[in-house]
């Protein structure tokens, strides 16, 4: 483990600025999301959460797929190239870096999707851990760690030190572009801090959720619920709880008029929304209730059951926090039997 | 209050007047109640009200009124404006709705369940009492935030170069994620298909790409509200990215203000706003320098 003085912490960054593109927290009108780092860019590490997740810098929340250009009677394809730039996400938190495995397994499993893999094969991940966690975080159940998120580097901010520790070998060369201002450390010296932050987990209201009740869930049985009648009651159908979390995966592909051709292109999609897998016969889920079950669904049961299990939420609490009609996962999975 | 509230809401079902409540139901955090229709009484005691019941309920009534029997529904007063202009568009079913106006001392403003303050809308309201009720539970004992002046920001807005403007708007609209959360609470988005959701037109974008489209989107929706939003707060409320939408909306009602004089849309259920009043024959256009100001 290494440690950089807080003061260099600008350094660090510039020297990273010199060789790759870095995305880091910044804070502009009271919220915070991801953006790309420049001299004199202030950083927050301090607010939790981004309001979009740093999943766009792998899954962009809209991207060029192929280019058609009318030529004559000809129509030219030219296909969008393949991120070739290495980057750096600095600063997700230990849930972010589980949306990602999430994200992995749909888009890395076959068949392949070749941009994600692009973007992944040059993107490294800098997780820092939780100081503050949130009353609305619940990342425990899912088995991230808030105090130690393993990454390509975990990161600490504690005291005046900047704690590094590569994990993988990404990580390592990484860290090893910042050689001059490393010192050496060791995890003694964030074990209290870690500790602490476990304790505040302990204090959260939802740290504690027993997911048991969604093991082996039945798929019909849940679909059927009547608890999905009224639930949604007070959906009022909008993107937000998709669109700020981490692990929904759905696009739409849709096509631009550009004039002289058009740009295909895909986009984040919401089943929450009216047109989502619109066909042309019509969309399969009529009603918003549908369309609701649909979200919860796919995250409690049809994710779990091709993926051993594992459950397409990871607590980040980003749709407790956003709901503007204050519905959001841990609801449901409480209606459904979880306590 | 809210004791009173869960009375009144008993009997109504108890005797058969009401086929259901519509109210906030207690979560799990007290900072975020949720809208909700009660139909048991015995669920009643889930009804909250307090100043994180920030949900205008008004919407929810489009729905309400195509179930059948009467549903009664808690206003604050600067839900009843919102309510009073869905009837005069027809969207609710003024007769299977019985409103009980609540007094309002200012809602909170909520960050990841914490009270950080004051709603912005709350900070600027003019609408201190119910303009539709059948019956009214008050709470004299309620002050609201002192009022600041609601035009406050547009004028400042107005005072910048137009490149100055351009620029604070491209900040603000750059940060959209398209959830379109503002668009779905909003009581004067009752459109039934959005020209933003058709697939049939180009619009129905799901990201902004360019800036023409962020700004395409908020244009139009604030276009298309004009001299039908009452200002009631609900599209700032919900941003999850904070943009400063309730400017956009406001520019537009001091416009309408100035030019064709005073108006709050919803103060009743049958005056025309100022643009469907419009007679392009006998009332003289505003000045072209006017609206390039
Ligand atoms: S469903 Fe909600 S809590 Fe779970 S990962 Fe998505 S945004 Fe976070
Ligand atoms: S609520 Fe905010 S982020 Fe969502 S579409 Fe409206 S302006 Fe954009
Ligand atoms: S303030 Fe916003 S939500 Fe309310 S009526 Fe106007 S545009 Fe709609």
């Amino acid at each position: 483990m290494y440690k950089v003085s807080a003061t260099q912490l600008t350094d660090v960054l510039n020297t990273l600025a010199g060789t790759m593109d870095v995305f880091l927290p910044i804070r502009k009108d009271g919220q915070t999301n991801f953006g790309l780092y420049a001299e004199g860019v202030q950083a927050d590490f301090d607010t939790l959460k981004t309001v979009k997740p740093p999943k766009e810098f792998f899954l962009p929340q809209s991207e060029s797929l192929y280019k058609g250009v009318v030529d004559g009677k000809d129509i030219h394809i030219e296909p969008a190239a393949f991120a070739d730039r290495p980057f750096v996400v600095f600063g997700m938190r230990g849930c972010d870096v589980l949306g990602m495995e999430i994200l992995d397994k749909v888009y890395l499993g076959e068949p392949v999707d070749r941009f994600y893999e692009a973007r992944r094969g040059h993107g490294c991940v800098v997780a820092l851990a939780c100081g503050r966690p949130a009353s609305t975080c619940f990342c425990k159940p899912f088995g991230v760690d808030a105090s130690d998120p393993q990454a390509d580097v975990t990161a600490w901010l504690c005291g005046q030190y900047l704690y590094l520790e590569p994990v993988t070998e990404r990580g390592r060369q990484l860290t090893h572009k910042l050689e001059p201002f490393l010192q050496d450390a060791d995890a003694e010296d964030v074990a209290e801090y870690r500790q602490e932050i476990r304790e505040r987990l302990e204090a959260l209201p939802y740290n504690n959720l027993s997911l048991d009740a969604l093991k082996d869930a039945d798929m019909l049985e849940v679909f059927n619920s009547p608890v999905w009648d009224s639930v949604c009651d007070a959906c009022i159908a909008c993107g937000t709880c998709s669109y700020v979390c981490p692990t929904c995966q759905c696009y739409d592909i849709k096509d631009y008029n550009t004039g002289d051709g058009a740009i295909r292109y895909r986009t984040w999609d919401s089943c929450m929304y009216s047109d989502f897998t619109l066909m042309a016969h019509g969309n399969p889920r009529k009603t918003q209730k549908e369309r609701f079950r649909q979200r919860f669904m796919h995250k409690l049961v049809y994710h779990p059951s091709t993926a051993g299990g594992q459950l397409s939420c990871v607590g980040c609490g980003r749709c407790v926090n956003k709901c503007p009609s204050s519905l959001n996962i841990v609801k449901i999975m409480k209606s459904l039997g979880v306590s | 209050m809210q004791e009173q509230l869960r009375i009144l809401a008993g009997k109504m079902l108890a005797d058969g007047r009401a086929a259901r409540v519509l109210g906030w139901k207690r979560t799990d955090f007290e900072t975020a109640p949720e809208p909700s229709f009660f139909t048991a009484q015995d669920d009643l005691s889930e009804l909250v009200y307090n100043k994180y019941c920030a949900a205008n309920l008004s919407g929810f009534m489009i729905g309400a009124g195509k179930r059948d029997g009467v549903t009664v529904v808690f206003l604050k007063p600067c839900d009843t404006y919102s309510f009073n202009q869905l009837v005069k568009e027809h969207q609710i079913d003024r007769a299977k709705a019985y409103v009980v106006g609540v007094s309002c001392g200012g809602n909170a403003k909520v960050e990841e369940m914490e009270d950080v303050g004051w709603l912005e809308r709350c900070l600027v309201c003019t609408k201190h009492d119910h303009v539709v009720y059948d019956e009214l539970v008050l709470d004299e004992s309620l002050s609201r935030p002192e009022a600041q002046d609601r035009f406050g920001g547009v004028t400042r807005l107005e005072g910048l170069q137009s490149l100055e403007r351009y620029e604070f708007w491209q900040g603000e609209l750059s940060t959209c994620i398209r959830c379109n959360a503002c668009r779905n609470v909003c009581p004067a988005c009752n459109c039934k298909k959005c020209v933003f959701d058709s697939a049939k037109y180009d619009t129905a974008a799901k990201a902004n790409v360019t800036t023409f489209e962020e700004q395409l989107f908020h244009i139009i929706r604030a276009y298309h509200v004009a001299g039908r939003c009452t200002d009631c707060g609900e599209c700032a409320r919900v941003c999850p990215q904070d943009i400063k939408l309730q400017l956009l909306n406001r520019k537009i009602i001091k416009d309408i203000n100035e030019l064709y004089g005073e108006f709050q849309a919803g103060q009743d259920t049958e005056t025309l706003g100022p643009l469907t009043a419009f007679n392009a024959d006998t009332d003289a256009e505003p000045s072209i320098v006017h609206t390039r100001g």
